[in-house]
């Protein structure tokens, strides 16, 4: 074997042994070529200045799916205007604290994260940086929408979104009803149940389908069991509880029969049905009630409009006439306290220009882009449809009900209780539904005493 | 060239042995590690004793999801094996087309388990839907529905095996048995059979430790509905460690506990059916 033949072999069996260590050392390329972009002369300890300079990096584990595409977009934006580079990585639906677990124990962990209010901030909060006093702290349009730790604010939410019933009013209409007939659930069900009987003859369903797939499940083990929880808390006079009591349950009970036995599909069929599902079915105008949020718009637009209104989530309780749609967040920033000084800064920085510069704001705020309403003085009208009728309840008078969902005490406790929804839906006895009654109250006192 | 081999194993071990201290060695202890601490993610450990084995022994659903494992396994284990087996003897008869019936029967094993639970999820979905039925209502869907669904995709892979050993018995050890007048199952319990036991040894090794190992399949298929009823072993580990906050170490703790007893079932299985192996 000659000498370079040897050489050869080496080289060979070393680039095989580095292929191998590729994948862990590849992703910090980026912050490596960008403090050489940022023009500061090589040898000068970076960091040093204070300024907000292109030392630091960002990178945010977003939470929404569905704005994704307008993330990566702003991201790029901000890295040409600014040289600061900003990674985006969206976690998939359903799939964001375990991607946060994983993501950061890495050496580069994300600087920007999120938390979905006091019970998610539980798990976090030894990784949240105090927010009090920052810059971005200062354009809160109000000190509620600060997620606090004590005294050191961990979080700061950066939309409010608001949901209820997503009504098709041309359907409606060719029922022989218009928004002005529903003000109670009464007034609901008997419409709903109404436009079942003659579902035939009109060729469309009052609801569509309730379904418990992973991807729909949340709207009803999440956003409709809000009602129950949000009137309790309202009689009791409180915010949070350790017990919950049930007491509206079976106004919980009814409006659930009321979706599962009017929807587009046999109610044993629930468990299959996604959410896709239920999209398609609004648009495709095979059913009239749609329960969804303002976030939903770009799915539902299609619709048209003028076609397009919204109903409160009525359950039978409380001051029907004045009850408004759910408003509300369950979406904080937090940003990583054990990121590098540089980071946060950068990261901060990034913050406080997505909600005071011109182009972050047209693009969180913009129809087209992201159509969020944002608690920060800059906040733009939307062209968000469902956002603005959610104003006009408002503007209204009518009280907007609070989303009391993050008080809920785990996401196993959600889960649970959408299992006992949907073995509820397939067979609706009263044994099932002291399932459900037991997943609610028995498993909420169980799962905040862990 | 055995000098060679001795001066320059270290170049062609080397990397192979990195990956598997990388990807597998240290993992482990720290595995083991961790599920003595309570943490939240694997760097901020804090050592809590053995409160995270306690709580795993007190989850109702790990025990429940133990049982349902079990049951699965046994079904699965005899029901892929026999069917594998009896299509290994058919296949390895002269008939027209075996090539392309064995490469047929093969072929699910070619597909990943997350993709096959959904396609199959859709099959058994679209069946169901004509009776007003969904495969998440039930406990026994879900249970038969992964069955089937393991079935389909493991017995290809047991009958190659079966038929590579197969093939390896001598021809003239049917004949001998044949001329001294043994009928078709004498033969087969007699002669193929005990001559095939390394085959069966490495098939019922697969087949029971893939049946307890499941997870791809169960995500997928059913995703442990109806309330956690159709849950295993390796799905309740998952989301005990990511669904849970808090419950990380409790998570780890049931790791170890499922590895310990893969190895010992799978050991114990080794140990009784190498027993019956013979020697040609």
């Amino acid at each position: 074997m000659s000498k370079s033949k040897k050489i050869l072999a080496l080289a060979l069996s070393a680039a095989m042994a580095l292929s191998l260590l590729a994948g862990c050392g590849g992703e910090k390329a980026p912050s490596g070529s960008n403090a050489n972009g940022g023009g500061s002369t090589s040898g000068a300890p970076a960091g040093n200045d204070g300024t907000s300079g292109a030392a630091g990096s960002v990178y945010y584990l977003n939470f929404k799916p569905e704005q994704d595409g307008d993330w990566q977009e702003l991201a790029k934006l901000y890295t040409q205007e600014t040289g600061v580079e900003v990674k985006v990585q969206t976690a998939a639906s359903g799939q964001y604290e375990t991607t946060l677990m994983s993501e950061i124990a890495k050496t580069d962990a994300p600087t920007l994260f999120q938390v979905n209010g006091p019970v998610g901030l539980a798990n976090w909060k030894d990784y949240c940086y105090d927010l009090s006093g920052s810059k971005i702290a200062g354009e809160l349009s109000s000190d509620d929408f600060a997620l606090m730790d004590g005294s050191a604010m961990s979080g700061i939410a950066y939309v409010i979104e608001t949901y209820g019933i997503i009504v098709n009013t041309k359907l409606l209409g060719e029922a022989g009803y218009s928004l002005d007939d529903i003000k109670s659930f009464a007034d609901l069900k008997k419409v709903a149940e109404d436009i079942t009987a003659r579902k035939d003859e009109l060729g469309f369903s009052a609801f569509t389908s309730a379904g418990m797939d992973g991807s729909s499940d949340w709207r009803f083990k999440t956003h409709l069991a809000n009602l129950p929880i949000y009137f309790e808390y309202e009689a009791d006079g409180i915010g949070d509880t350790d017990a919950i009591k049930g007491t509206y349950l079976d106004n919980y009970r009814a409006m659930w029969d009321l979706y599962i036995n009017n929807c587009t599909c046999a109610p044993t069929l629930l468990s299959a049905k996604t959410g896709d599902d239920s999209v398609a079915e609004f648009v495709t105008e095979q059913a009239v009630f749609y329960q969804n949020g303002t976030w939903a718009y770009g799915d539902v637009a299609d619709v048209g409009e003028e076609n397009l209104g919204m109903l409160p989530i009525y359950i039978g309780v409380g001051d029907e006439a004045n009850q408004g749609l759910c408003t509300g967040t369950e979406n904080y920033w937090c940003v990583n306290k054990n990121a590098k000084p540089e980071d946060i800064q950068a990261t901060l920085d990034f913050m406080y220009w997505c909600v005071t510069s011109e182009t972050g704001l047209e693009y969180m705020c913009s129809g087209d882009h992201m159509g969020f309403v944002v608690p920060f003085k800059g906040n733009l009208e939307s062209s968000n449809l469902l956002v603005n009728i959610a104003n006009d309840y408002v503007a209204n008078g009518t009280t907007s009900v609070k989303w009391c969902f993050p008080t809920m005490p785990s996401e196993e406790w959600k889960n649970v209780l959408g299992s006992a929804l949907t073995a509820y839906a397939a067979d609706q006895t009263d044994a099932n539904w002291e399932t459900v009654r037991a997943a609610f109250v028995d498993n909420w006192a169980a799962e905040k005493s862990k | 060239m055995e000098k060679t081999i001795k001066r320059y194993f270290p170049i062609f071990l080397g990397p192979t042995f990195a990956a598997f201290i990388i990807g597998f060695i240290v993992p482990f202890l720290m595995g083991i590690y961790l599920s003595f601490c309570d943490f939240r993610t694997v760097i901020d450990a804090k050592p809590n004793g053995i409160d995270n084995y306690i709580r795993a022994f007190q989850d109702t659903d790990f025990v429940h999801a133990f049982g349902f494992t079990a049951l699965f396994t046994v079904v699965t284990l005899v029901l892929i094996n026999v069917i594998a087996f009896a299509v290994a003897m058919v296949l390895t008869r002269e008939i027209k087309g075996t090539n392309l019936f064995r490469t047929v029967f093969f072929m699910p094993n070619l597909i990943g388990g997350i993709v096959l639970g959904y396609v199959w999820q859709l099959i058994f979905n679209g069946i169901l839907a004509r009776y007003d039925l969904a495969l998440k209502i039930s406990a026994k869907y879900g249970f038969w529905g992964l069955v089937v669904v393991i079935c389909w995709q493991q017995i290809g892979y047991m009958m190659i095996i079966y038929i590579a050993g197969l093939q390896s018995i001598p021809g003239d050890l049917n004949e001998a048995a044949e001329i001294d007048g043994a009928n078709g199952w004498q033969r087969l319990w007699n002669v193929t059979i005990p001559n095939m036991m390394p085959s069966i040894t490495i098939c019922t090794f697969l087949t029971l430790t893939n049946g307890f190992k499941l997870f791809d399949q169960n995500l997928s298929l059913t995703a442990g509905e109806p309330m956690k009823q159709t849950e295993m072993l390796a799905l309740n580990i998952f989301n005990t460690f990511y669904g849970r906050v808090g419950y990380q170490g409790v998570g780890q703790a049931k790791a170890v506990l499922f590895f310990i007893l893969v190895v010992g079932l799978g050991l114990i299985q080794l140990k009784m059916t190498r027993s019956k192996e013979v020697q040609q």
